[in-house]
């Protein structure tokens, strides 16, 4: 059954979408990601043009990250203080963001530039990843005890305007909050993404947040910057597709119920290591599209239609 | 039903044709206005007609015209860029040509560019007006091939077929993917290498329902269009979380 996306201005199969929103609210149930660096790429793959992707997807993630934030809000998981922060740097990063894709899109680079910084930021996150998990897992099977660090002092701890964060239990500067929400801000508005993946690290290695407020304080300040992004998407180049948004974040609701029932059965060294090999199969398939001669080098651009 | 329709249509045709008209060509098509619903997965229009003397037909259906860049990948550091472009200010975003013999044995190829009649002969001139011809060709090239992947420009001339030797009728293929816009038909009838009659009729293609008033709204009032998107994901996101907490 096919059904006509208004703003894509295309016809797919309901199901492939619906299909598309369960797999990667699967693997978000499961794994406990976005899913946004996952979904992107997948609808980019499906014809769906790139900057309708980024623009809907900014949308879709503002719904997921709602119904993820109550739970955690529930549980008092949610360092409001540090959000509030996050996200004034977040909503200066995502509106640079959507500039530069403006900009970026009329110069005709914004597709180059999307899979590009796929490629860089989720290829790190990937590699990392992978060989975070796979020394875990060898550690689990020498059942070795490691050291924990604790809390370690850098140049970060000299910069001014320092801020007491109750919740997080933290004395810092707010510049680094600021400027880490700046930047997963423009990445957010020119990849599609939440900017969770960078997020969550940024919060435990560079800020030293306790990891059980990382995932809701991430997960509220994403609602604001992806409002941000869907907004100024919408307003500069008409790209959010809302009937596209909805079909997505049914499918994912269905998924994530299912992969959160599946996730008990996989330890959480064995679930890194797996999103991390689809992380770097995404990446993988980018790159050979940047690297691989295309089967036709001329395209078309049509500016927005009146 | 269209069998019906044909007839119908062509006895009209007819009937306004033999009282000695000075017309050499009357042409008409159906229908006049197609609408794109959000279940459109492409139409056919059915062109018809009559001429007055033995002679040959063209008809050709070509919609809204718009500026096209067409951009150039190039290698760079191992990675492909687009690099070099050149924008056509003036491309219709459809072309569809049908005759009654192959256009090239109908007229020289002055006739046919005067008519854009084929799409090689289609009056494509980039507002780069100094770029060097070849690369002028190239970039024409790219433009059609291109367009022709896509299904908006014919790869190949429909047939024209008549009935007796004064009555014509072909049909085209719309794609599901056509543009919306006003179209124009256009008739000719070619006698000894020349068009000697030509006739244009428009053709209406816009976007109705549900999916039509959501563009509509999302391009005009953009503003409150994204801050009506950003209430449904609120909305959608709430309502999935009420659903978690039950199940």
């Amino acid at each position: 059954m096919h059904v006509y996306l208004p703003i894509a201005e295309m016809s797919v199969n309901i199901f492939l979408i619906l299909g598309m929103g369960g797999g990667v609210g699967f693997l978000s149930g499961l794994i406990g990601v976005g899913g946004g660096f996952l979904m992107t790429p997948l609808l980019i793959f499906a014809g769906v043009p790139p900057a309708v992707a980024v623009g809907t997807e900014a949308n879709q993630i503002v719904a997921s990250s709602v119904s993820g934030v109550l739970a955690h809000w529930r549980r008092g998981n949610v360092d409001l203080k540090m959000g509030f922060v996050l996200l004034v740097g977040g909503f200066v990063g995502s509106t640079i963001g959507v500039w530069l894709f403006t900009l970026l899109r009329k110069l005709g680079q914004i597709d180059f530039v999307i899979s590009i910084s796929y490629v860089v930021f989720l290829g790190t996150i990937g590699v990392l990843m992978l060989i975070e998990s796979g020394r875990a897992m060898l550690r689990h099977r020498r059942a070795m005890p490691q050291r924990v660090k604790l809390h370690q002092h850098t140049w970060l701890h000299g910069l001014p305007f320092k801020m007491r964060f109750r919740k997080s239990k933290l004395y810092i500067s707010a510049l680094l909050p600021l400027g880490i929400g700046a930047f997963v801000g423009i990445l957010a508005a020119i990849m599609g993404v939440g900017g969770g993946f960078i997020m969550v690290p940024a919060m435990i290695y560079l800020l030293g947040m306790p990891t059980s407020v990382v995932v809701g304080t991430s997960l509220f300040q994403i609602i604001f910057v992806t409002a941000n992004v869907s907004f100024l998407q919408a307003v500069e180049n008409q790209t959010v597709d809302v009937l596209l948004a909805v079909l997505l974040l049914v499918g994912g609701v269905i998924g994530a119920q299912i992969g959160s029932r599946f996730s008990a059965r996989l330890r959480g060294e064995q679930l890194r290591g797996l999103l991390a090999i689809i992380v770097l199969a995404v990446v993988g398939k980018l790159l050979f599209d940047l690297v691989a001669a295309p089967s036709d080098v001329y395209s078309l651009y049509l500016p927005a239609r009146h | 039903m269209r069998t019906i329709l044909t007839a119908g249509a062509l006895a009209a045709v007819v009937a306004t044709t033999s009282p000695a008209s000075s017309q050499l060509l009357i042409a008409d098509h159906a229908p006049h206005l197609i609408k794109v619903t959000t279940d459109f997965t492409g139409t056919e229009v059915l062109l018809f007609g009559a001429i007055e003397n033995d002679g040959d037909v063209v008809v050709v259906i070509s919609g809204p015209e718009s500026s096209v860049t067409v951009r150039r990948k190039e290698r760079f550091a191992g990675l492909w860029i687009n690099r070099y472009q050149m924008t056509f200010p003036r491309a219709p975003a459809f072309y569809a040509v049908a005759a009654s013999r192959p256009i090239e044995e109908l007229a020289p190829a002055n006739v046919l560019e005067r008519h854009q009649i084929g799409v090689r002969h289609l009056r494509l001139q980039p507002a780069e007006v100094n770029a060097p011809v070849a690369e002028i060709g190239l970039f024409r090239a790219a433009l059609v091939r291109n367009k022709q992947r896509a299904g908006l420009y014919s790869t190949e001339v429909g047939k024209v077929t008549f009935l007796g030797n004064r009555l014509f009728r072909t049909s085209i293929e719309l794609p599901a993917n056509i543009p919306v816009g006003s179209y124009t038909v256009n008739a000719y009838f070619v006698r000894g290498e020349q068009v000697v009659s030509a006739q244009a009729t428009p053709l209406a293609i816009s976007k109705i329902g549900v999916g039509a008033d959501v563009y509509e709204f999302a391009h005009n009032q953009a503003a409150w269009y994204g801050l009506l998107a950003i209430a449904i994901a609120v909305a959608a996101g709430w309502l999935a979380s009420v659903a978690f907490r039950k199940g």
